[in-house]
């Protein structure tokens, strides 16, 4: 932190300064977790049944809407990757 | 009013699988990130969004990778920067922000601006309400009088010499701040 002192008047420059994100990002970010955990299931019964994976890459958008998650292009992106290397 | 989180005890939770934790440090740093991708570098929203979600991804990622817990802040902010970096080298388009600007000390200079600015932040979450509030709304979320009187319940007219008040007990905490870390030798 700088050793400047304080005043009224960078105080209010200051606070401007952080303005909030949209709210769905931040709501995006706060889901990782939940996001992952069903991506690691989705990859696990993939890497488990075949006739999944196939039903899985042949419609990935509507498996994660199943799955509750909405299927941005980040997620499907994310996903297809991993199906491709596992 | 509970005492918040430090960094450190939101990373050990964050580690532990804690999904309320997570969403604290998503909550704490989500402003800070923001900045630093749009005002610092200037990046355009969907390049900060892309940032945005990819630090939040990396940090959850990578969070056994931090050596230091109370190092969450630098941390994180480090990696926006690098990330902001790569978009603006990849990025084909029209650059926001010039080779000379990047390689000087401006955008440090913001940096730190953006440091000085979370540090407040954090200050004012621990002002309570109404300051809180108040402040927040109308610097950082560009309310007017009207709309925050009617959400807060209080008279337009009264908002003004509240905003004062309200300022004047932050300078006053972030100063006990500053002498608290001049006494103890830093935090």
């Amino acid at each position: 932190m700088s050793a400047h002192s304080w005043n009224e008047e960078r105080l209010a420059e200051l606070l401007a300064l952080l303005k909030p994100p949209p709210a769905g990002w931040v709501e995006a970010a706060a889901q990782l977790p939940a996001l992952r955990a069903v991506m690691d299931d989705l990859v696990a019964r993939a890497e488990r049944d075949a006739a999944f994976r196939a039903a899985l890459v042949a419609d990935l958008e509507a498996t994660l809407a199943r799955e509750g998650i909405e299927p941005t292009s980040r997620v499907l992106n994310e996903l297809r990757s991993r199906l491709e290397t596992d | 009013m509970t005492t918040p989180l430090t960094d450190a005890q939101l990373v050990a939770r964050c580690r532990a699988g804690d999904q309320t934790a997570w969403r604290e440090l998503v909550e704490r740093f989500s402003r800070y990130v923001y900045a630093i991708s749009v005002q610092g570098f200037r990046l355009p929203e969907h390049d900060a969004d892309d940032v945005f979600q990819e630090v939040f991804t990396r940090a959850y990622t990578h969070l056994d990778r931090l050596r230091d817990d109370t190092a969450l802040r630098p941390w994180i902010a480090q990696l926006t920067r690098n990330l902001c970096l790569d978009r603006l080298r990849d990025s084909s388009r029209t650059q926001p922000v010039s080779d000379e600007e990047l390689e000087s000390g401006a955008i440090d200079e913001v940096l730190a601006t953006i440091d000085d600015a979370l540090t407040v932040h954090e200050e004012l979450a621990q002002l309570g309400e109404p300051c809180s509030e108040l402040l927040d709304r109308f610097f950082a979320r560009d309310e007017s009088y009207k709309t925050i009187g009617e959400e807060l319940d209080l008279p337009p007219g009264t908002i003004a010499s509240r905003l004062s008040r309200c300022l004047a007990k932050l300078r006053q905490r972030l100063e006990g701040r500053n002498t608290a870390s001049n006494t103890s030798g830093g935090r």
